[in-house]
């Protein structure tokens, strides 16, 4: 930890932001020093990422004042921030996909020669940053087609490449997978032992806890803890977020039932993923772990007919199910929860209503048509039986993130599928929202629904699953029962990489007791 | 387009107050903030606030106009304005619903010229019932829908792109058929199509207006032109909710062709003639009706009570300056003045509903 000298540091004193009449940030302290690591946390709509716009010049504050190492601070915009040597990395890339990789990191400062482009040195500039961010890429391939982890490596590069002083981190792993994500708090350490003070917000409290110098929690725009140590107790933070006792425990489900809903067989897409096999039973939940890129979003894509199997059968209550498109799936009862809300989940425009009736309103409606009073009623369904917050008239984008994925759940269980797919179930909400999600999931499957569950967090498939299916490079790498599915096990399956490439019998190992490596 | 930075902090800073911030929304005017010394002014700002910004433009042109000129206000002109945009307004309804679900048709003058030519020269020079022709002309128009719809969906060719290659072919076609001749003298009945009142109301005027509300009803309580908005909206999601983006999609254009030919049917009945030019000059016209209405023409908004609305501030604008006697050579002018103010209005009201 760097000692804190008086006039040293990023100092934000009595922040205020108002957003049309309600206060978002109220009278917030907030100090980062050169070399520390500084943990934000707090659940959705607490203040952080308001907090963050702030101190990079996203917004402007209303009130209260910010030092810069003793000057006065108070940046006009995001480029201004960054020029005086604080950088943003917010939690979605914003990379340009068809610019090269090079061109991405110093875009909008390419150093010209002569009144050109100066392309040797861009590349070069860029290739040494990633590698050593130990990246191992071509500076001159376009972005398109990298996966989101390589994205979010070079977004990282992008704002280490202006050298700044303090930086941001704004959710960087929402999307990342487990070893990804290590990588980016490798990226924090190494960045503050360079001297640098560090923001990290994360819904992840393992890995806040594990890369912080000091804990701030927010909770309804204050501060409301501040811990001068990573070293605190998880359901502390969990409390001090959301502000009442709370214990992160997963409840064991009920059992399942013998009958068998969904069958996998020989499933395959080239490229993506081959020969999975595994069956869900009623009442079941079944997840699929492994590390970002491993297929595991692909072959539920397939099984609900987002993307064409090339390969293999689906067999739902003994009858082939054809899954040549979302509808024919929808309406022989497989329904799917995407992961990304914003792209392919919800309609952020429309209202959280309409989003809920859009698969269903050839069913929903009364002699071919499809009145306010049905949406209402659907809408009003719907928002009790998820308790949802906020006005299921208005836009979706104006809820929360948790209610927005309440919503999205919701949206597919207007009618009650055979099999519900949710891939990241939990994929940027709070913790509050996140056990009712849990809850919910757990309640359907006990009334008898085949759940399968995608998620890149280790505790939310180990905790909420009967069996966990583990997979690795488009492999399955083998099944899981409940007891036998410890972290250290499920890492050490995720992780296994010695996949034969000719066609052998790609059942896996079934048994818990396959070779793998011990972490 | 909104900046990623002020996107991001929208959905941050609404995210918590959803309910509180948007109780204020809802009920148009400002009950936050009541003052009774200024309520009724006040008030009647609100009420101004909450119509939507085309129908402020159409009553603000209206007063101007009925100030300047005492010909405006009267049935008789009021009632030639709907008649005279007849053919433009059954367009508008098939560009409308083509821009609301992200696309873009650029041939329908052309669909109107190569369909009505159609018609006339199977009458004329096949001797085929007219009744059929008519029928005939309406499938063509359709037909170049369903082309322009394939195009751009199995094809993968930009709407832009498909609409315009079409554009081209159906007006060289239509020119084709009879060298560039115009084809004249039709059945009685058909002049009548637009020669005739219906409860003081010319005929077109109301085949353009059950044209409005048909399509209308369909987008507000059927499920497939529900889906128009989901699709413009987010075609993506869209289809993994279920719905056969690809076969709605078609259909839009196939109805855009349909009502293109339509309004071929209505121009050559008033003309009692078939030109082969005959609406390649209204294009922009039905684009700029629909744009004029706060359509987005990157889909997903926009509705056909706005573009009625659309359809009358241009025809008023166009009526009213000929009653004034402005140079024809000016009107354009002022129309794309119109365009450019409905569009900056129209923002403004949005990012104030967002605030």
């Amino acid at each position: 930890m760097a000692i804190e000298a008086a006039g040293s540091g990023l100092v934000g004193e009595g922040l205020i932001k108002t957003y049309s009449g309600v206060p978002v940030l109220k009278s917030v302290d907030f100090r980062v020093t050169p070399g520390n690591v500084v943990g934000l946390v707090g659940e959705n709509g607490a203040g952080k990422s308001t907090l963050s716009s702030v101190i990079t010049g996203v917004l402007k504050p209303d009130g209260g004042s910010m030092q810069l190492d003793g000057a006065l601070y108070a940046p006009s915009s995001p480029a201004e921030a960054l020029r005086q040597g604080v950088a943003l990395i917010h939690q979605e890339t914003r990379l340009i996909s068809d610019l090269s990789v090079a061109e991405n990191i110093f875009l909008g400062r390419l150093p010209t020669h002569g009144g050109r482009v100066d392309w040797d040195s861009v590349r070069r500039e860029a290739g040494l940053i990633l590698d050593s961010l130990g990246v191992d890429l071509d500076v001159r391939r376009p972005v398109r087609g990298l996966s989101m982890a390589m994205q979010q490596e070079i977004e990282i590069a992008k704002a280490l490449s202006r050298k700044p002083r303090y930086v941001v981190f704004d959710e960087p792993s929402a999307s990342l997978g487990e070893s990804e994500t290590e990588h980016v708090l490798d990226r924090i350490r190494a960045l503050s032992a360079a001297g640098a003070g560090v923001v990290y917000i994360s819904h992840r409290l393992d890995e806040v806890r594990e890369v912080s110098d000091e804990i701030v929690c927010l909770r309804d725009g204050n501060r409301v803890a501040h811990w001068h140590s990573g070293e605190v107790a998880k359901e502390e933070i969990i409390n001090a977020m959301v502000g009442r006792e709370f214990t992160y425990e997963h409840i064991a489900p009920k059992p399942s039932r013998s009958q068998t809903v969904l069958e996998v067989r020989g499933l395959g897409r080239r490229g993506a993923f081959a020969g999975i096999n595994f069956e869900v039973a009623a009442g079941e939940v079944l997840g699929i772990a492994g590390l970002v890129g491993a297929g595991r979003s692909e072959v539920v894509r397939a099984i609900a007919g987002v993307d064409r199997a090339d390969e293999g059968q689906v067999i739902l209550e003994g009858r082939p199910l054809r899954c040549t498109s979302p509808r024919a799936a929808i309406q022989a009862g497989v329904v799917m929860v995407p992961e990304d809300r914003k792209g392919t989940g919800l309609n952020l425009d429309r209202s959280a209503e309409e989003n809920l009736t859009l698969p269903w309103e050839r069913d929903l409606a009364r002699g071919g048509l499809m009145t306010r009073k049905i949406i209402r009623r659907v809408g009003a369904i719907q928002r009790e039986r998820f308790d949802v917050r906020g006005n299921m008239a208005l836009p979706v984008k104006s809820m929360s993130g948790g209610n927005q994925q309440k919503i999205l759940i919701g949206k597919w269980l207007v009618k009650d599928p055979k099999v519900l797919i949710v891939d990241e179930p939990t994929r940027g909400v709070d913790v509050g929202a996140k056990m009712a999600i849990y809850e919910i999931i757990r309640s359907l499957a006990a009334g008898g629904m085949a759940v399968i569950v995608v998620s890149s967090e280790l505790d939310e498939v180990l905790g909420l699953s009967h069996r966990v299916m583990v997979m690795s490079r488009g492999r399955q790498q083998g099944i899981l029962a409940r007891e036998q599915a410890t972290p250290q096990r499920v890492m050490a399956l995720a992780v296994h990489s010695s996949v034969p490439n000719g066609p052998e019998p790609l059942e896996g190992p079934q048994s818990p007791s396959s070779p793998a490596t011990t972490l | 387009m909104r900046t990623s930075t002020d996107h991001a902090a929208n959905e941050k800073f609404s995210a918590p107050h959803g309910k509180a911030a948007t109780a204020g929304i809802k009920s148009g005017s400002a009950p936050e903030r009541p003052s009774s010394a200024r309520a009724i002014p006040g008030r009647l700002l609100g009420v101004f606030r909450s119509l939507p910004g085309p129908l402020v433009g159409l009553i603000a042109v209206m007063i101007v106009f009925s100030v300047m000129s005492p010909y405006f206000l009267t049935w008789r002109n009021l009632s030639n304005i709907v008649t005279q945009n007849a053919d433009i307004g059954i367009m508008a309804v098939g560009a409308a619903l083509v821009i609301l679900i992200g696309g873009i048709d650029l041939s329908v003058g052309s669909t109107l010229a190569l369909s009505l030519m159609t018609s006339a020269w199977l009458f004329r020079a096949v001797g085929l019932p007219f009744e059929l022709c008519v029928v005939i002309g309406l499938a063509v128009g359709a037909a170049v829908g369903l082309a322009n719809g394939v195009l751009s969906t199995y094809g993968r060719i930009q709407p832009f792109v498909a609409t315009l290659a079409t554009m081209s072919a159906a007006a060289g076609l239509a020119l084709y058929i009879t060298n560039g001749n115009p084809i004249n003298d039709f059945p009685d009945w058909y002049l009548a199509l637009t020669s005739i009142d219906v409860l003081g109301i010319p005929l077109e005027g109301i085949i353009m207006v059950a044209t409005f509300l048909l399509a209308a009803f369909w987008l507000r309580f059927r499920p497939t032109g529900r889906a128009l908005y989901a699709i413009g909206g987010n075609a993506e999601v869209a289809r993994l909710s279920g719905l056969n983006v690809t076969r709605i999609k078609i259909g839009v254009y196939v109805i855009a062709g349909f009502l293109a030919a339509l309004a071929g049917v209505i121009v050559g009945s008033r003309l009692d003639s078939a030109q082969p030019t005959a609406g390649t000059a209204d294009l922009l016209n039905v684009i700029a009706v629909v744009v004029i209405g706060g359509a987005s023409l990157s889909g997903g908004s926009g509705g056909m009570l706005n573009t009625f609305i659309g359809l009358l501030i241009i025809g008023v604008l166009n009526n009213g300056m000929s009653l004034l006697n402005v140079s024809p050579n000016l009107q354009p002018v002022v129309i794309g003045i119109a365009i450019i103010i409905a569009v900056l209005t129209d923002r403004a009201s949005r990012s104030r509903q967002t605030a």
